[in-house]
């Protein structure tokens, strides 16, 4: 990135952020999602919409 | 075969910390993360196939919290940060910071803010990515992300010579702004 953080507290405060956040990006997904998933593929197949899908 | 949508799953993660970032509560967030998931899925044709899926679904996720938000005007905004004062922190006396300390900081920035920081801080989105996300100019995106910085030294009472780290604890609460026990 061209713009980095001017000083050592915004680089700091970036650096915390980005483990807080990394942290609660690697939290296992909830089951739930998958299924959702798995259901919104299933619904679609009901319907012929895959263009190329022959 | 190669459906893209296969690699919805992998942006899970980061679309709910994401969500969090913006909910600032586990469960709206993961509400928000369901109903931005079925419309990406729903209008996946609208995804150009090669761009950034992430910085696409980002981008519904977003909207989505912000055509939910604004139909239930919540009070939390503290443009003049009369809040903000009242609920200023120090760092602990070993120089690093608490995660609680963080989290309410955090919690405590404009949603534009939280936004702005968490998509380049957080996430390295670049500012013309962010802007592109965020509708906006990216002039506007950088200086959000200077004030959310900003202020987030403010809120925690730092200034430039002063270091701090933020301790371990429990993560998720940080983002979601809420004390961890």
């Amino acid at each position: 990135m061209s713009d980095k953080p001017k000083n050592r507290l915004d680089e700091q405060i970036d650096e915390n952020l980005r483990r807080v956040y990394q942290t609660a990006a690697s939290e296992p997904v909830p089951d739930r999602f998958t299924q959702l998933l798995e259901q919104l593929r299933q619904s679609e197949g009901e319907k012929p919409n895959n263009e190329a899908g022959a | 075969m190669n459906d893209p949508r296969d690699e919805l799953v992998t942006h899970l993660p980061a679309m709910r910390a994401f969500a969090l970032s913006l909910a600032r509560n586990g469960a709206a967030a993961d509400d928000l993360v369901q109903d931005a998931l079925v419309k990406a899925w729903s209008n996946f044709d609208s995804f150009q196939p090669g761009t950034n899926m992430r910085a696409w679904l980002f981008t519904i996720l977003r909207n989505t919290y912000y055509s939910l938000h604004r139909k239930r005007r919540r009070e939390v905004e503290d443009p003049d940060g009369v809040m903000a004062g009242q609920l200023s922190v120090k760092p602990s006396h070993d120089g690093s910071l608490a995660m609680r300390d963080f989290q309410g900081a955090f919690a405590q920035l404009s949603d534009e803010q939280r936004e702005a920081l968490t998509l380049v801080g957080a996430e390295g989105f670049s500012y013309e990515e962010a802007a592109e996300m965020c509708e906006c100019a990216v002039g506007t995106i950088k200086s959000r992300t200077n004030r959310a910085r900003k202020r987030l030294a403010e809120l925690m009472g730092l200034d430039e010579d002063e270091t701090f780290e933020v301790t371990d604890g429990k993560t998720m609460a940080v983002l979601s702004g809420k004390p961890a026990a």
